[in-house]
């Protein structure tokens, strides 16, 4: 009984090791490959692979996309993919726009930002494909 | 008045990104379709502009101890050798092939978005 309750707990943490791994190596791919998305992929695989609650998946895939991020950016500096002229009047906004952000988030109905963000990124993802 | 778009289109990536909703995903058509930004240069700058946020970011969420960091280590570990294969795949794709093989992820990724909706609506 003992025996079969250890082997059991042995079977999860080998399953764990194994979604961890999996996780890892489908957000890195992508983040590397597109450079943006992992996070997307994270949050649910963590809820649904390794039982997260949805708050703490999502605090934690920043924490997973942090250093993927760093590595990528760094690579397609290396690439000379960066533009300064771009870059810093982009980064300027998006730090405020989160700032933004994350005060809305408490007061307006994010099921209807998420509603319209999805049709947007359907939108542009068919005028990216096709032409 | 170039830079006031940049900064424009930074805010409403930012936005949503800062809504905890996938911000760069939307920052990277952006640049491109209103700001004419090459495919692996939006890509670059999304990277980039998404570290100072996160930092911001992880500080508070600790604070909160919303982070587990004991379970992360492996999942970064294997992630940064497949990122590292990832920007090399797209170094020697051409602009036109990875703005299209990006096309097709979004469509997938506002799929998967919208069925998560409807579940949220079920659920209450």
């Amino acid at each position: 009984m003992e025996a079969n309750k250890r082997e059991k707990q042995i079977d999860k943490i080998k399953n764990q090791k194994l979604f961890s791994v999996l996780i890892g190596a489908i957000s890195g791919f992508i983040n590397g490959l597109f450079g943006a998305g992992g996070g997307m992929i994270v949050v649910p695989m963590l809820i649904n692979l390794l039982k997260f609650k949805t708050k703490q998946a999502h605090a934690t895939a920043i924490l997973i996309i942090l250093p993927l991020s760093l590595v990528s950016g760094l690579l397609y500096l290396s690439f000379g993919n960066f533009n300064v002229n771009v870059g810093v009047p982009t980064s300027i906004g998006v730090i405020l726009g989160g700032i933004l952000g994350a005060i809305l988030l408490s007061k307006i109905s994010s099921k209807w930002v998420g509603v319209i963000f999805s049709v947007l990124m359907a939108v542009a993802g068919v005028k990216m494909m096709l032409f | 008045m170039e830079y006031f778009w940049f900064i424009v289109v930074g805010i409403v990536g930012g936005l949503i990104g800062g809504m905890g909703m996938g911000g760069g995903t939307l920052l990277i058509p952006l640049l491109g379709i209103f700001c004419s930004v090459s495919q692996h240069t939006a890509q670059a700058i999304n990277l980039i502009a998404f570290i100072p946020m996160a930092i911001v970011a992880i500080i508070i969420h600790a604070k909160n101890k919303l982070i587990k960091f004991n379970k992360v280590l492996l999942i970064i570990l294997v992630g940064v050798i497949t990122c590292i294969v990832g920007c090399h795949v797209a170094k020697i794709m051409s602009g036109d092939l990875l703005k299209r093989c990006f096309g097709g992820f979004l469509i997938l990724l506002s799929i998967f978005q919208f069925i998560q909706q409807i579940k949220v609506e079920e659920k209450k």
